[in-house]
Order: C-alpha cells, then sequence, then structure tokens
C-alpha cells in the first residue's frame, strides 16, 4: 500500500487490517502518535486524515486515500504550529503522552470552529489525559484561538 | 538517549577518554560512600565535579536529574537546585536522568517509613527516621515516589552546585593570580572585579584538578534567583513536538516486537494454549514461556507489535482456578471477617478508645470501604531488553532502575552489576512503574531471542489486568460525642499489605515486611487530639498483588477517616470546619488550621448556598504536606454536578509555585476520577476490566475548576507529586451530604449517585 505521511509517500507491505498506528509507529518510526488503548476509547493515537482527527489505532492503514499528518508534521519547519506555541505558554504537558493527540485534535477543532465556547471545547476535546491537564489545556486552546492572553 | 548509549560507544574510545574521566574527582568522591558514576559517561571535552555536574570545554552544562520525570516536573526542580548554586540560568543548562548508580540512592524515602506522624519529632522518632536513611543509602535504593524527590535532593543537589562552583571560582582566582574572595560568579561564568570575565567552560578544566572543597555554605534563600520562582519546564519543547521520548518509543537495530499473555488469576499457570494458530499469525516469529517470581505466561515475539497483540489472541491460553476468593463478593465477606477478628498490629493513638466508646452514650458507627484500582498510566507497561554475552541491557521507563536490574538480574541469574538500565521518559506513573514486572518479563523474552533487543508492550487490558492494585479496604469506625466534641475514636481498617506483597514480588527472601503503616497512613497520623483513640490494623492476605497508588495508604485513609470526623460533626450539630479546628490546637498541628481556615476563605465556607448545593471540607497531611480542600456540588438536577474545588497546600517550602500548584491540581483529578468512577473488579478470579470504556477516568468536559493556593508555614519541607489526592473523595462525599442528606460511605460514588460530567 501507498501512505502519504507528512507529505511523504511510504510504499509499505503490510496485512489489509493493520493499523496506522502500527504502520506509523513500528514500519515508518514515526512515533510522535502514541498507544494508549488500541481500542480508539483515549485518542493518544490521533493523526490528521485531511485535516480531520482519526484515532489511527482503530484505523487500518489498507482504508486511508488521504493525507496523513502526524505531529511531526504539524510545524512548518522549524517553526511551531500557533497550538504547539500555545501548550508552552500554557506549559500543559505533564508527563505529555498524550500531548501530540491532544494537539492534533486542538488543530482539527479550531479549524471548524475559530471562536469556541467552552462548551465547545469541552464537546470537542474528549481525549484522555490521566495527569489532568485539562484546566491548561483548556486555557491553552483560547490562547491559540485568540481569545484570552 | 542520554548518558548510557554514550557508555557502549565509550567502551572503543580508549584512553583519552578514560584519562580525562579519571583526573575528574568530585567533592561526592571523598563525602560520600559511593563514588561518581560520570567520569565513565564523558564525552570528549567534558569534566565532571560530582554525580550531578557536567562541564565541557564548549561550556555545555549538564545537570544530572536522578529522578523518574513522570510529569511531576522534577528534572526542572531538581535542575534548579544545582543551577542556583552553581550560578547558571535555566536557559544555559540542559537536564538529563543519567545513569542508574548507588550515587543517587533516595533517603528520604525510607525515613518517611518510620511509624510516626511527621509532626512528631521527638528523640525516638527522629532516631528511628536517621537509622532508617541510614538504610536507604545502604540499599542504595534509587527510587522515585513517595514525593520525596525534593526533600531528598535539597541540600545534596544544592551542595553540588555549590562545590562546583567553588572550585571553579578557585581555577579563576590562579589564572589571574587574585585572592577568590575578590571574584564572584554569574551566568555560568566567573568575573574579575576589573571586568574581565571566563567562561566555566574555560576553567573546567583546571578546576577539575582542583581538591574539591571540604564543606560548602549554601545561599540564604532570600538571595535564591531561581528557587522559589516559577521555572519553565526543561522538556517542553519535546512534549509539544511529539519526540520519541518515551520507553515505549525505543527503536534499535533489529529490535523485534513482544507483548504478554499472562495468567488473569493471579499465581495460576497454563493449563493450555494454542501454540500453532499463534504461530501462524502474520508477522508472529516466536511463542517463548516464562516464569518469574510475579507470574507464569507466555511472550508473543514478533515482527511488529500489532503482529505480536494478533499472536496473543490466538494463542488464547487456558489457565488454572484462583486461590483466593473469585469475587468481590466473596473478596468482601473474607475482607469483613478479617475486621472481626483480632488486629494485626496497631499504630499511635491515646488513651482508651474502646473503654471509652462502651462507656459512650452518644456513639456512632459506620462501615467504609473502598475498592482495588488500577494506575492506567497512559503509556502502558513496556520494557525493550537485550540479553548478549551474559549481559543485560534494559530501556525503560521506570521510577527504580535500580529495582528493574537487580530483579531482571536474578532471573537471568547474573550479577546486577551486569544489567546497564537506560532510564527513558515515562508515560506516567504514580506509583505503578516502582514495579519491576515489565523489566523482568522482558529479560526473561530476551533471554530467548538469540542475542537479539526485543520491546515487549503490554495491551492496555493486560496493564490493567496485571497490576499492582490500590488495595482493597474495609473500615469499621467507631466515635463518641462528649458535649457535640469528639471524645473518642476507634478505627479499624482491614486491608492487605503492600510491604509484604512488593516484597514478595521484589525480594522474596526479606519475608513479609512487618507492621505496614500503609495500611493505616492518613488516620494514625492526622493531626487532631483526641483524649482516646485507636488505630488498629487488620492485615488480609490474598494473591492479588497490591502496590503504591499515588498517595498509597492516606488515598484509602483519607476518605474514611475525613468522611467519618463530617458524620461526627454533623452528629455533634457543630461546623466540620470549626470541629476540625478545636481538634488541632496542639501547636504542632498549626499548619492544618491555617491551611483550613485558608481554603474556608477561598471557598466562601460557611456562606448560605441554595437548597441541593452544599461544600464538603476535609484535611489530610500526607508526605509532609498539608493538603486542605473544598468541593461543592450541586444537585438541584438530580444529578451530582461539581461546581468547583478549593485546595490549600503547605509544604513547608515551595520550590516552584507553578509546577506545584499543576501537582496539586492533578493529583486532584487523579482522586476524582477515582472517587466518581473507578474500581477494579472481580470474578472467577479475574479482573473484569478491561480497558477504558470499562474502567474511565475524567475527560475535560467533567473536569471543574480547580483553584489552589500555596502556604509555607510548615516547619519543615514536604513532597508535591501526591498530597493534592487523600483529600478529594472526602470533600466530595461530605459536599453531597451537604447538599442531599445522603452520605455515601462506598467508592466509587458513582454506583450510588449520577454525576453531571458534561
Amino acid at each position: 500500500m501507498e501512505l502519504l505521511v507528512n507529505g511523504n509517500t511510504h510504499v509499505v507491505d503490510a496485512p489489509e487490517e493493520m493499523p496506522l498506528l502500527w504502520v506509523l509507529r513500528d514500519m515508518l518510526d514515526i512515533k510522535g502518535p502514541k498507544f494508549g488503548c488500541g481500542v480508539g476509547a483515549c485518542g493518544a493515537c490521533t493523526v490528521l486524515i485531511d485535516g480531520e482527527p482519526v484515532r489511527s489505532c482503530v484505523t487500518a492503514a489498507a482504508d486511508i486515500s488521504g493525507a496523513v499528518t502526524t505531529i511531526e508534521g504539524l510545524p512548518d519547519g522549524e517553526r511551531l504550529h500557533k497550538v504547539q506555541e500555545a501548550w508552552i505558554k500554557h506549559e500543559v504537558p505533564q508527563c505529555g503522552y498524550c500531548q501530540a493527540g491532544q494537539i492534533l485534535t486542538a488543530v482539527a477543532f479550531l479549524e471548524r470552529t475559530p471562536n469556541p465556547s467552552d462548551r465547545d471545547i469541552d464537546m470537542a476535546m474528549d481525549n484522555l489525559c490521566r495527569c489532568g491537564s485539562y484546566p491548561r489545556l483548556r486555557a491553552a486552546i483560547k490562547t491559540a484561538a485568540g481569545l484570552e492572553g | 538517549m542520554g548518558r548510557i548509549a554514550k557508555y557502549t560507544r565509550r567502551g572503543f574510545l580508549g584512553l583519552g577518554i578514560a584519562a580525562a574521566g579519571g583526573l575528574a574527582v568530585g567533592y561526592y568522591y571523598y563525602q560520600k560512600p559511593y563514588p561518581n558514576p560520570l567520569p565513565d559517561t564523558l564525552e570528549d571535552g567534558e569534566f565532571t565535579f560530582n554525580p550531578y555536574v557536567i562541564i565541557g570545554l564548549d561550556n555545555r552544562i549538564t545537570i544530572i536529574t536522578p529522578r523518574a520525570e513522570m510529569g511531576q516536573g522534577n528534572h526542572t526542580t531538581l535542575a534548579a537546585l544545582v543551577a542556583e548554586e552553581l550560578e547558571v540560568d535555566m536557559d544555559q543548562i540542559t537536564a538529563e536522568h543519567g545513569p542508574a548508580a548507588p550515587a543517587y540512592y533516595n533517603s528520604a524515602m525510607m525515613r518517611d517509613g518510620a511509624p510516626f506522624a511527621f509532626f512528631e519529632d521527638g528523640l525516638v522518632a527522629e532516631t528511628v527516621r536517621g537509622a532508617m536513611g541510614v538504610v536507604g543509602k545502604f540499599l542504595a535504593l534509587q527510587v522515585t515516589g513517595g514525593s520525596t524527590a525534593m526533600v531528598d535532593a535539597y541540600d545534596k543537589m544544592r551542595e553540588a552546585g555549590a562545590a562546583a562552583r567553588m572550585v571553579l571560582l578557585e581555577a579563576a582566582a590562579a589564572r589571574w593570580g587574585v585572592p577568590v574572595e575578590n571574584l564572584k560568579a554569574a551566568r555560568g561564568a566567573v568575573l574579575h572585579p576589573n571586568g574581565e570575565q571566563l567562561s566555566y567552560g574555560a576553567l573546567v578544566a583546571e578546576a577539575a584538578l582542583l581538591k574539591p572543597p571540604g564543606s560548602v555554605v549554601l545561599k540564604d534563600p532570600s538571595e535564591w534567583r531561581i528557587l522559589g520562582k516559577s521555572q519553565q519546564r526543561v522538556e517542553l519543547l519535546e512534549k509539544v513536538t511529539g519526540a520519541p521520548i518515551y520507553g515505549i518509543d525505543v527503536e534499535l537495530p533489529d529490535m523485534l516486537h513482544a507483548t504478554v499473555s499472562m495468567a488473569p488469576r493471579f499465581g495460576a499457570k497454563a493449563l493450555s494454549a494454542d501454540t500453532a494458530a499463534a504461530l501462524a499469525t502474520p508477522g508472529v516469529l516466536n511463542v517463548v514461556e516464562f516464569v518469574t517470581n510475579t507470574e507464569v505466561g507466555f511472550g508473543i515475539v514478533a515482527s511488529n507489535t500489532w503482529a505480536a497483540f494478533e499472536g496473543a489472541r490466538a494463542l488464547n491460553p487456558t489457565w488454572e482456578a484462583a486461590s483466593y476468593p473469585g469475587d468481590t463478593a466473596g473478596l468482601t465477606a473474607l475482607f469483613d471477617t478479617t475486621l472481626a477478628g483480632e488486629e494485626t498490629f496497631t499504630m499511635g493513638g491515646e488513651g482508651d478508645a474502646p473503654g471509652a466508646l462502651d462507656a459512650a452514650s452518644d456513639r456512632i458507627e459506620a462501615r467504609y470501604s473502598v475498592p482495588f484500582l488500577a494506575h492506567t498510566t497512559m503509556e502502558p507497561m513496556n520494557a525493550t531488553a537485550q540479553f548478549r554475552d551474559g549481559k543485560l541491557k534494559l530501556w525503560l521507563g521506570t521510577q527504580a532502575p535500580g529495582l528493574a536490574a537487580s530483579a531482571s538480574a536474578a532471573l537471568l541469574g547474573i550479577e546486577a552489576a551486569d544489567v546497564e538500565v537506560e532510564t527513558l521518559r515515562l508515560g506516567g506513573g504514580f506509583g505503578r512503574r516502582v514495579e519491576a514486572d515489565a523489566a523482568v518479563y522482558a529479560a526473561a523474552i530476551a533471554a530467548q531471542t538469540g542475542g537479539k533487543p526485543v520491546k515487549v508492550t503490554w495491551s492496555r487490558e493486560t496493564d490493567i489486568q496485571h497490576d499492582a492494585y490500590r488495595p482493597m479496604a474495609v473500615a469499621q469506625m467507631r466515635g463518641a460525642l462528649k458535649d457535640g466534641l469528639p471524645e473518642a475514636l476507634d478505627m479499624r481498617v482491614a486491608a492487605a499489605s503492600i510491604n509484604k506483597s512488593f516484597l514478595g514480588r521484589v525480594f522474596p527472601s526479606l519475608g513479609g515486611g512487618g507492621a505496614d503503616r500503609s495500611i493505616l497512613d492518613g488516620g494514625f497520623d492526622q493531626p487532631f487530639s483526641w483524649p482516646h483513640a485507636r488505630f488498629a490494623a487488620h492485615q488480609v492476605d490474598t494473591a492479588i498483588p497490591v502496590g503504591f497508588w499515588r498517595s498509597v495508604g492516606n488515598s484509602v485513609n483519607g476518605f474514611f477517616y475525613e468522611s467519618f470526623l463530617d458524620e461526627l460533626a454533623h452528629a455533634g450539630g457543630i461546623d466540620p470546619l470549626e470541629m476540625r479546628l478545636k481538634m488541632m490546637q496542639d501547636p504542632r498541628h498549626a499548619p492544618a488550621r491555617e491551611a483550613l481556615k485558608a481554603v474556608a476563605r477561598m471557598a466562601g465556607w460557611g456562606a448560605a448556598l441554595p437548597e441541593g448545593v452544599g461544600q464538603g471540607i476535609s484535611h489530610v497531611l500526607s508526605f509532609g504536606t498539608w493538603v486542605a480542600e473544598v468541593v461543592q456540588v450541586d444537585m438541584r438536577s438530580g444529578k451530582v454536578k461539581i461546581d468547583k474545588i478549593w485546595a490549600v497546600a503547605d509544604p513547608g517550602l515551595v520550590l516552584d509555585p507553578a509546577n506545584l500548584k499543576d501537582q496539586v491540581s492533578s493529583a486532584i483529578i487523579y482522586g476524582l476520577s477515582a472517587a466518581i468512577g473507578q474500581e477494579i473488579t472481580f470474578a472467577d478470579g479475574r479482573v473484569m476490566q478491561e480497558n477504558f470504556y470499562d474502567y474511565d477516568a475524567l475527560r475535560m468536559a467533567g473536569c471543574p475548576e480547580i483553584e489552589v493556593a500555596l502556604l509555607e508555614n510548615s516547619p519543615r519541607m514536604g513532597g508535591g507529586g501526591e498530597p493534592g489526592t487523600p483529600p478529594v473523595a472526602a470533600a466530595l462525599g461530605n459536599a453531597i451530604f451537604a447538599a442531599s442528606g445522603q452520605r455515601l460511605r462506598d467508592l466509587p460514588f458513582g454506583n450510588s449517585v449520577e454525576f453531571d460530567l458534561g
């Protein structure tokens, strides 16, 4: 199969049903998407496919025709994405393991909802964080949206 | 990936490096019982002064922060301890975990194991603590846990920075021929009064030849530039860019992938397994068996992790029956029976509680319970191992690299010295990664891969069903009131001994571990004066492994004790805050009083609230930090909506205010997730929960606003990672009572009331 990941085309010899997460991590050595649950329940494996957030642990790589963006492909060269900048400003990560998935979910969310309400944020950001970074995560999304300081 | 990776390379580099390392005799080389492990890890042009400081000719300054970074920000604050005294700025340094070595033992953790309350500082308590600190030194346990990283490092890492600064100043004095008193260090350079300056890099080669100071004078906190102020975390960039920093991200040449399949009933052996089906799974290369101290199982080795998971499914083993009551009802009966019998030991207490209770007319009794809990770190358990030529190398995120090494060595029949551990970042720890199991199973599988490295990743289901659980516990509380105030308390707690369970896993030769204070932590050691009080542990032994879950026994007894106090207050017709303050008149209890008063002010405690809205308060002293919390709930919809949580924490000394507040907030959310909805239950001897769909935690929408304030009244320094957890369950339950009149005594509350989580 052929996969377009972060602008690069990869030819991969993998079983039809192999989840994208494991193709990325174990075959292409792209480690940004994390394994958390394997059943699409936590969001640590979130990647963007044509800009939409997808849980890569339950998405067969063979079914994908769009462009895959992982956290590695988010910055514009050396320049971090505004969501990453906001994450640094608010020092969102603690252990950090869920944050690549959180950031990509937030990027897609803000594309669709540039002026989110608190309620919008709560509804869209359903990824699990066991460190409880939620208060700072919420603040960082507002900063990235240009809503507050 | 850090210094140990360099070590192997260094083996081939030869004399130049060895000579550079050999010249670097540091302060600690003479002062401490363990040698500096860093000379063996230096790159060309690098020099070390002690186990914490490396400076290069190119001015690169590396500070070794030898504790697990699992989200607590300790690499930042540990580095700040050294940077403050070394006179370098945080943007000039790199923090590295460094090698696993005895020099990095944690003595504070052992001190905390002494059976005394934190505020008890009499001769006996201090003597025993001192002796246990010495035990810590000789066991050389490099452990991250018990919220001890800062307490342990506070003096030794500041001294390390100061000792290195002093020889750098001396080297500059010699170079310029001026008295050292005339020179000053700042921002990684030594300044001459005439305006000249020499960078540390320019001085390091000479400084490393100088005899280290015999004693150092540390700065007064009023002179601090870095400590006491919030610092930006050192690892932020890598964490927002998805850098491959965690154990699970290890990638090595020729590396195999594997997973484990183990008995769902603890201690049971396999009766059958479909090895052929597993081997027929595409990508599966081998199925191996292993027997360890803790479990019997299979390793499924494959060309990628997913194939290993698929192979494990196909293997489909059958297992023996359980040796313990197979379901939660049977376990509950065992706990209740144990509670009704003789106690195993008592701790603390005063007066004659049973006598006073028997004589009392105004008596209250209640039974409380908490379930087993899993840790569910975001990063599932994993470890990478390579066993070649009788030597083992491990790569993993661990809170105890020395234990991972010694337990793996014991399994393979090699010396611990022949195990090298590279500690990577941890995707969560919470006490789970103190355990050595992931390392041991990886070692067992690596012994059967012909010398190839193998990364062993557990499925989430395996992670949840093979944890070392927060112990289930049942308490029988009896209290008596006199003139509306508490007069006597008899607190009996049935729970398993974590020490016994843990020692059985990692040091089986050490036996049962004696009286385990964790069964009563958060009860017997709390800052209350009772005319009569008794705290009795009724130890329950089963094969279900129990371990250290964020705040350990305090999460259990903090709930029992602080909920029951609320019951006593309501029974006595006295405000729960007022009652606590009256019981905290001993001057040593002052930090608790101040924390409670502060949190009450923040929350507007005592103000009139609408019918159906209520506030609950609690206070728990754990790991040397005093934490008071108020939870406000709104139950007008029929569901419990948590409006807000206020917390005040007093660790005596705050080294990084923003980070400590984040830790308290994190610990509250961790405890809240458990209080609302988490429990591990058993049927047919197996853990019934599998994944986040049936063992979830709070998500964004259910996370209330949390406001944290810090105080520094406590006379001694306390820890940061855990103390926010213990008060929250009781404060929530007390708030539900205030709002509804419904007293909840069994966790999780979600079994009794419905929560509105957004």
